[in-house]
């Protein structure tokens, strides 16, 4: 087709434009004001260490997540069995697992005192230790393996059933199915999975904070928040927020260039018809799929099992905190709801949509560290940064789920664009009206599931309120950090659980809401 | 008058042309082989993709009005209705694009869909009726915008042929009772010869002058033979 004809012009134009300001001044003024705040020198020593850690351990996290999905995916996607409906609703968990909670079940697990190091001192093996480097891994891949798993089962899902109806009628063998079905599947999803987890990892904070430390095991994000929180070195941290600015455009630059790239939803149903009874790979498949079950279900199961005896030693302050989390995740979650749909117009109409989207895509790649003690020096002149601990905190996670956002609505909105395009603008639905009776009630579903997502990440998230916040405020995963750092565990499991019911129940609500009477 | 004056249309290496006038108050059949322009043609007609020369409506250019300004209602082949609205609101999106409707307008729509023979489906949602009375809740709506021109792009392809026949005649029946200009996109060339008062022929880009159905079929060009597989 030949260029659109621009229908009426409406106020989206520029509620985009002011939001797209607004992301932009999200990613450049606090880097700009802790530079005007850094007298030079500043650390230096520090930097290099954590930025090899942080390119090693998402590099590896990436690899070994991506490398294990493969074959998990593929035993997805060609066998039937009892319970695969309930592994792939599982699989979907770990992604709004508050990572804090987390670290908790995994400890339980393969912690010092963990499941496997009861079992081997009967054996007369030492304790495991998961600090370092291999902790933050295990935590890293019990985290994107799922999430590769579920990409990577996409792919596989969007080959034509007579594709393989045709592969069985030809007989073909092992090698011509790999180079005709799984080698494309591959080369579509891996690199985008590979890419969107080294994101991930690369701004990972809680994990590393509880499981690596040291100067040999800090990640940048890390190196930020201890240069803020125990030097107070702005020199350090704005070099460390550029270092990883740098990092994350490159690997936001990359991401956008494989394309469509992560779609974290849709539907994961039946599995592709199998007709190849052979028994070696049929038993190799059960193998992985049990192990991948043990793998991402017992730290699951232990939270549950730590978590109720917990709920009777729930500390006070609990369901005060529970108020603040989700106050600071509904208050979070509206503004970057309200900052992606404004965007989305502008990344759809506008002639450098593109850019739009690769700059707000950053926001994937800042640090919130940076983001937030940005916001502290701005604030200090005129106010308390104490006590807009919370506003800071849901202005920071507003800005951490607005890339996820976009990503999910920009393919509704195109959609609904494709479909009803022609027949709104002959109509002449514009503007207002449009949004309400067309684009609205059309996109329920994708916008009910990253509000839902949205809002549990927020409700989840250890990150820049342990700069700010003073003893006397805390939310849910504060409170839970605090507990573990005074080894109350038991208190902290109780807490733990509360924090899963309250993240997983906020999606579920979300996310509910959206598919109910939708079209 | 519709007037195509010297239209040029791109689209990579497929070039569309178009030079003819079109009487008002009549049917015109668009009729040739796939892939030859016909959808294009009516697209660029409602706004939809720019070109090059000029479409004039009663000695008046169209040209960078946009499609709701256009005198124009346009049947797609599907899609027609919003999925998510119930046939009344996609009906009374005709009248009015924010749906507020007066009771007034509420007993036109009403009337409306009585007269394509939809009464009492109003509340139903569009998944609940079949095709062929999804199109018949569209032409209620280009019935209620009494627009002069109607662009219907093979509506009822999907259908039956007897149910086709129907809903061709009762569009032919309403378009006469409102005098509009109908352009209808076909690949039957019984429809054409049906309710077509003239055929215009349009064959890898190049639209010819229509002429009269009688004398379209009667004296069929070498390139409308080969088309007519006569």
């Amino acid at each position: 087709m030949g260029a659109r004809i621009e229908p009426v012009k409406t106020l989206a134009k520029p509620m985009g434009i002011a939001a797209f300001l607004l992301v932009v001044a999200f990613v450049l003024v606090p880097v700009l004001a802790l530079l005007s705040r850094a007298e030079t020198g500043g650390g230096g020593a520090a930097v290099w260490p954590a930025i090899r850690f942080t390119l090693v351990q998402a590099s590896l996290s990436a690899l070994i997540s991506v490398g294990l999905a493969v074959p998990l995916a593929k035993a997805l996607a060609r066998r039937r069995f009892i319970g695969r409906g309930l592994m792939v609703s599982v699989l979907g968990a770990p992604f709004i697992l508050p990572s804090i909670v987390a670290v908790l079940g995994l400890l339980a697990i393969w912690g010092r005192s963990g499941l496997f190091s009861d079992m081997l001192a009967h054996f007369g093996l030492g304790p495991l230790d998961i600090y370092g480097l291999k902790g933050v891994l295990l935590a890293h891949v019990f985290f994107n393996l799922p999430l590769a798993t579920r990409m990577l089962l996409q792919g596989w899902q969007a080959v034509p059933s007579e594709h393989f109806r045709l592969a069985a009628q030809l007989n073909l063998a092992p090698r011509a199915r790999f180079v005709l079905f799984d080698a494309p599947v591959l080369r579509g999803a891996a690199p985008s999975a590979l890419l969107v987890i080294f994101m991930l990892c690369m701004s990972s904070f809680a994990v590393v904070l509880a499981l690596g430390g040291g100067p040999k095991a800090s990640t940048i994000e890390l190196a930020i928040y201890q240069a803020l929180r125990f030097e107070f070195d702005l020199a350090s941290a704005a070099q460390l927020a550029i270092v990883q600015l740098g990092i994350g455009f490159a690997a936001a630059a990359l991401a956008f260039h494989f394309g469509k790239a992560a779609r974290f939803g849709g539907g994961l149903g039946a599995p592709v018809r199998n007709w190849d009874k052979r028994r070696l790979p049929m038993v190799l498949d059960a193998i992985f799929l049990l192990l991948a079950a043990i793998f991402i279900g017992l730290p699951l199961l232990a939270i549950l099992a730590k978590g109720l005896a917990g709920l009777l030693v729930l500390p006070a302050g609990v369901w005060q905190a529970f108020l603040v989390s989700l106050a600071v995740a509904l208050a979070s979650t509206s503004l970057a709801l309200g900052l992606a749909l404004a965007l989305t117009h502008l990344i759809e109409t506008s002639r450098y949509g593109h850019m739009v989207e690769l700059f707000s895509l950053l926001l994937l790649a800042t640090s919130p560290f940076v983001i937030g003690t940005g916001l502290f020096i701005l604030i200090t002149p005129f106010a308390s940064p104490f006590a807009l601990a919370l506003p800071i905190t849901a202005l920071v996670n507003a800005a951490l789920a607005l890339p996820l956002m976009l990503r999910i609505l920009r393919p509704a909105l195109g959609r609904v664009r494709h479909t009803y395009g022609q027949l709104a603008e002959g109509l002449g639905l514009a503007g207002w009206a449009r949004f309400r009776l067309l684009t609205l009630p059309q996109i329920r579903s994708e916008l009910g599931f990253a509000t839902g997502l949205a809002a549990a990440l927020s409700m989840g998230d250890l990150g820049v309120i342990t700069l700010f916040a003073p003893p006397d405020v805390q939310t849910l995963p504060l409170l839970m950090y605090r507990l573990m750092g005074s080894y109350r565990m038991d208190a902290a499991a109780g807490v733990a659980l509360v924090l899963v019911a309250s993240s997983f129940g906020l999606f579920y609500i979300f996310d509910k809401g959206g598919r109910r009477a939708g079209a | 008058m519709l007037e195509l004056e010297h239209i040029k249309i791109r689209q990579g290496p497929f070039v569309l042309t178009a030079n003819c006038q079109l009487r008002p108050h009549r049917t015109t059949a668009i009729i040739g082989p796939s892939g030859g322009g016909k959808s294009t043609l009516l697209m660029a007609i409602a706004g939809f993709i720019e070109h090059r020369g000029d479409i004039l409506w009663q000695g008046e250019s169209l040209k960078g009005l946009p499609p709701a300004a256009r005198p124009i209602s346009m049947l797609f082949q599907e899609h027609n209705l919003f999925s998510h609205l119930s046939i009344t609101k996609n009906v009374g999106l005709g009248l009015r694009p924010d749906l507020k409707l007066s009771a007034a307008e509420m007993a036109k729509v009403d009337a409306a869909l009585d007269r394509v023979g939809l009464a009492g489906k109003g509340a139903a949602l569009p998944r609940a009726l079949s095709g062929g009375q999804r199109q018949r809740a569209a032409l209620a709506r280009a019935l209620l915008r009494q627009k002069p021109i109607w662009l219907l792009d093979e509506p009822f392809a999907a259908l039956g042929p007897g149910l086709r026949l129907d809903m061709l005649a009762l569009v032919e029946e309403i378009r006469a009772e409102q005098k509009a200009l109908l352009l209808l996109v076909t690949h039957t060339p019984e429809d054409a010869r049906h309710m077509a008062a003239e055929v215009m022929f349009l064959d890898a880009g190049q639209a010819e002058a229509p002429v009269s159905a009688a004398a379209f079929f009667a004296t069929p060009s070498k390139r409308v033979r080969a088309y007519l597989g006569l």
